[in-house]
């Protein structure tokens, strides 16, 4: 396996405060990778240097072997990588097709006109909205919010795709849901790099995890090992009685 | 067929202008090239200003680039290559502010724009006077009232037709999802600056036609006259009164306006700058969606998206 | 030459530099952006003017008089202009935004008042008009009063912020507006005494300029325009980067208008503003964001 997406020796520093602290992992193609840590740890910094959102202060960032770092997000996306985020960011003045069409139209083979409308269509059953395309974005409830915020991540076709807590604020049967969703996604091969606090998903779904504390790696290895690192535990525990 | 019909109506109303230079006296026409004129640049200017939300008050830069390219050129060039140069001219002039201020926060726009028709005056004039020798030029050219009506009236429907034919582009998309969340239009692949100075540049090039097209009417031309401030103000408060992010906003504003000017500078013109500043702040004040936009809120649904409701916003990384 | 294009630049530079203080104090404090306020530059020193040639007023008392005029206006039209959009806009861009149009509404209002009091005419007045010696080179008597007194008004307002518990209070409201009342300070009254503030500094600014300058009723926009630029150039609200920033303006400006050509100065000084952005939008001292 190569890897799809290299982080070499990656830091960032807020002024006198460094959120992520020479971070090194890689993610391979067709991996699940969950970046766990507890809140404040950098996870979404780290997922805001991949995609663009912020500069790395220092270090490497490569996707494909092809240095990614310090360019503006747009290029990124060009190149492959398409994210959702903690707060689910929906185009509000846009109904539930656009949103998805607006994602098909900027990608590298943009798509446009009635094709473009079709497509959207189809990624947007794909996420479980069928027929629904329509309905102003704004009107719709949480989880298909975040429905169509992953069809508009894959409308891009993404080589990457970045969760970050894409299954925060589910309820229990939204979860289930939602996980499923992933899995098909892992299924069709999709390499997925993901941020999560729920366990349940990153056990069912990740093969390997990478934990951060403060800014640095303290783990990295397979899901079930990683998760009884004592450390790891303790990162975690820590956190809870803080 | 709603679009059909729409057009229908605008082509019926559009040839019956075309054929008003027959039926009206000099006078008249003379009012309807103003008016033409102001339509044009209102329009043009909320075709930037209005989608992005950055207040342009350059509006007389590049007018009046557009006016003096023709006095410094009209007798050493053919008339159709002169509009040409003009607008080449402002494209690289807006090229340039674009690239430099588009890509930071929305006030240092603003603040750019607010002193670049006093910058370009003041080079104009430096030129004249330091390279040329004199200050001032004539214009001849053998173009009658009702040519340069034409002229600014196929303009004036140009901008509308380009204005309504963006909307349904990617780059109208493009401006809908920035305008709604700049991090999702970036990271969906959107580059934000160049679709901003794509769109600026546009816009500049129709006003430095109008300046263009317009100059033949002074005959005798001098930076004072056609870099005067009055022109982007007056601009931007009938596309504010119209309401600036709809397609006939800045035209329905700037006719009503227009001829008010025209009376207030006819019955006050000692006082007329100050009616201009009262009549404006009321206009923020009272009216901050335009009259388009007043009236959709009395009557229809709440439209988002618009000028002072959603403005340029501070960038700010997402944590 | 040099010796006395670097005088006439310092004592330009100083001036820029006052005016540029009231304006980061209105902008980095009452977070408006007035674009108006050139004309209440232009407004004072015609005040100085009709005081000195009608009354036989010095400028030096004229503007004890003129400042706290000044202030009032300042105070006035924040309560009656900012105010309401103040309440209407939902975050700083949108005042930002609001507060420019308005302000340009005003811009006019005041030139036309002017326009119509004063004519379109250049205007000076003598003054301390003769020559004194200094390090060698003669200065006139103006020009170094005009320098002496940008330093004490913006001296002593820096003083006054950086030292006073008043100040300390306008300067929490320019970090963070948001936080201000959770220890107290009603960021209102604040924003209103700091726009104030920022009107008496203007006055006080035309006031010095006038002494040795000549002025029309249209020169506002350009005296908004260098206020704005060494504002950025500064840092938005860095008293100390406005000093230097002014100076640094005065100084090109005198040296391109000696060396190179007189009308070109504006052009310098958009170059310098240009620079600036493509280079440190953030301003000189200011933290690069992002």
């Amino acid at each position: 396996m190569s890897a799809l997406l290299e982080v070499r020796n990656v830091t960032k520093r807020f002024g006198g405060l460094t959120a992520v602290n020479d971070l090194s992992f890689d993610v391979s193609e067709g991996e699940v990778l969950a970046l766990l840590g507890p809140n404040g740890s950098g996870k979404t910094t780290m997922m805001n240097m991949i995609s663009g959102a912020l500069k790395s202060s220092s270090g490497d960032i490569n996707l494909a072997g092809a240095p990614i770092t310090g360019l503006p997000p747009h290029r990124i996306a060009a190149k492959g990588v398409a994210r959702t985020f903690q707060l689910v960011k929906i185009l509000p003045s846009l109904d539930v097709r656009e949103n998805v069409v607006a994602a098909l139209a900027f990608r590298h083979d943009a798509l446009w006109g009635k094709t473009a409308q079709d497509e959207a269509d189809r990624l947007l059953a794909h996420a479980g909205l069928e027929s629904r395309g329509s309905e102003m974005v704004e009107n719709l409830t949480y989880i298909d919010q975040k429905r169509v915020e992953l069809a508009r991540a894959l409308a891009a076709q993404p080589r990457l795709l970045l969760l970050d807590e894409w299954l925060a604020g589910l309820n229990p049967t939204e979860l289930h849901i939602g996980i499923e969703l992933i899995a098909m996604l892992r299924k069709s091969g999709m390499t997925i790099l993901l941020v999560e606090h729920v366990m349940e998903a990153v056990r069912a779904l990740c093969s390997r995890c990478v934990v951060m504390n403060a800014g640095s790696k303290i783990a990295d290895g397979e899901t079930h090992a990683v998760l009884a690192d004592p450390e790891v535990i303790r990162a975690y525990l820590g956190e809870a009685h803080a | 067929m709603k679009t059909a019909l729409g057009f229908l109506v605008a082509l019926t109303v559009l040839t019956a202008l075309a054929f008003a230079p027959l039926f009206v006296g000099p006078y008249q026409l003379g009012l309807l090239i103003g008016l033409t004129g102001y339509v044009t640049l209102a329009s043009a200017w909320a075709l930037f200003s209005g989608r992005t939300g950055y207040v342009s008050l350059a509006t007389v830069a590049f007018f009046g680039i557009g006016a003096y390219t023709v006095a410094v050129l009209s007798e050493t060039m053919p008339y159709p290559l002169v509009l040409l140069v003009a607008a080449a001219i402002g494209l690289c002039v807006a090229l340039l502010v674009g690239l430099a201020t588009l890509r930071l926060a929305g006030v240092y726009f603003v603040i750019f724009s607010f002193g670049l028709a006093e910058l370009v005056r003041q080079l104009v004039t430096w030129f004249e006077t330091s390279v040329n020798g004199t200050l001032g030029r004539y214009i001849f050219l053998p173009l009658e009232a009702e040519h340069i009506y034409w002229q600014l009236l196929a303009l004036a429907a140009l901008t509308l037709l380009l204005t309504w034919w963006i909307q349904r582009t990617r780059l109208g998309l493009a401006l809908k999802v920035i305008a709604d969340d700049e991090t999702v239009a970036s990271h969906i692949g959107i580059n934000i600056a160049w679709t901003k100075i794509a769109l600026f540049t546009l816009s500049a090039i129709i006003m430095t036609l109008v300046g263009a097209i317009q100059a033949p009417r002074w005959t005798y031309v001098e930076p004072a006259i056609v870099f005067s401030p009055t022109v982007s103000f007056l601009t931007l408060i009938m596309a504010l009164f119209g309401g600036a992010s709809r397609l006939w906003g800045p035209a329905l504003g700037a006719i009503p306006l227009f001829l008010l000017f025209e009376w207030l500078s006819a019955s006050f013109p000692n006082h007329y700058s100050i009616l201009l500043g009262l009549l404006f702040i009321i206009i923020v004040f009272l009216l901050p969606r335009g009259v388009v936009g007043f009236i959709e809120d009395k009557f229809q649904r709440k439209s988002p998206a618009d000028l002072v409701e959603k403005p340029a916003r501070v960038k700010e990384a997402d944590q | 030459m040099l010796m006395t294009t670097l005088i006439a630049g310092l004592v330009l530079g100083g001036s820029y530099a006052l005016l540029a203080m009231g304006l980061t104090i209105q902008y980095g404090i009452a977070r408006t952006m007035n674009l108006a306020y050139g004309e209440t530059i232009i407004a004072s020193a015609f005040a100085a003017y009709l005081l000195y040639n009608n009354l036989g007023i010095s400028p030096i008392l004229g503007l004890v008089i003129i400042a706290p005029a000044g202030f009032v206006f300042g105070w006035l039209v924040y309560g009656i202009l900012m105010r309401p959009l103040v309440a209407r806009s939902e975050n700083t861009a949108t005042l930002e935004i609001n507060s420019i149009l308005a302000t340009f509404g005003l811009l006019f209002v005041i030139q036309g008042v002017m326009l119509v009091i004063f004519g379109g005419n250049y205007i000076s007045y003598n003054y301390l008009n003769f020559g004194v010696e200094i390090i060698g080179v003669r200065v006139a008597a103006n020009r170094l009063l005009a320098l002496g007194l940008a330093l004490t008004i913006g001296g002593g307002l820096y003083l006054l912020l950086t030292r006073t518990r008043w100040g300390t209070t306008l300067r929490a409201v320019a970090v963070n507006p948001a936080a201000a009342p959770l220890v107290g300070i009603d960021a209102n009254r604040a924003a209103r005494f700091a726009f104030a503030l920022g009107g008496a500094l203007a006055s006080s600014g035309g006031v010095v300029v006038s002494m040795y300058q000549t002025f029309t009723a249209s020169s506002g926009v350009i005296f908004t325009m260098k206020a704005l630029i060494v504002v950025i150039m500064g840092g938005v609200g860095n008293l100390a980067g406005a000093l230097f920033a002014g100076l640094i303006l005065g100084l090109s400006e005198t040296f391109v208008a000696a060396y190179i050509s007189p009308g070109l100065t504006i052009a310098a000084v958009y170059i310098i503003f240009l620079v600036i952005l493509l280079c440190r939008p953030a301003g000189l001292f200011g933290k690069v964001q992002k």
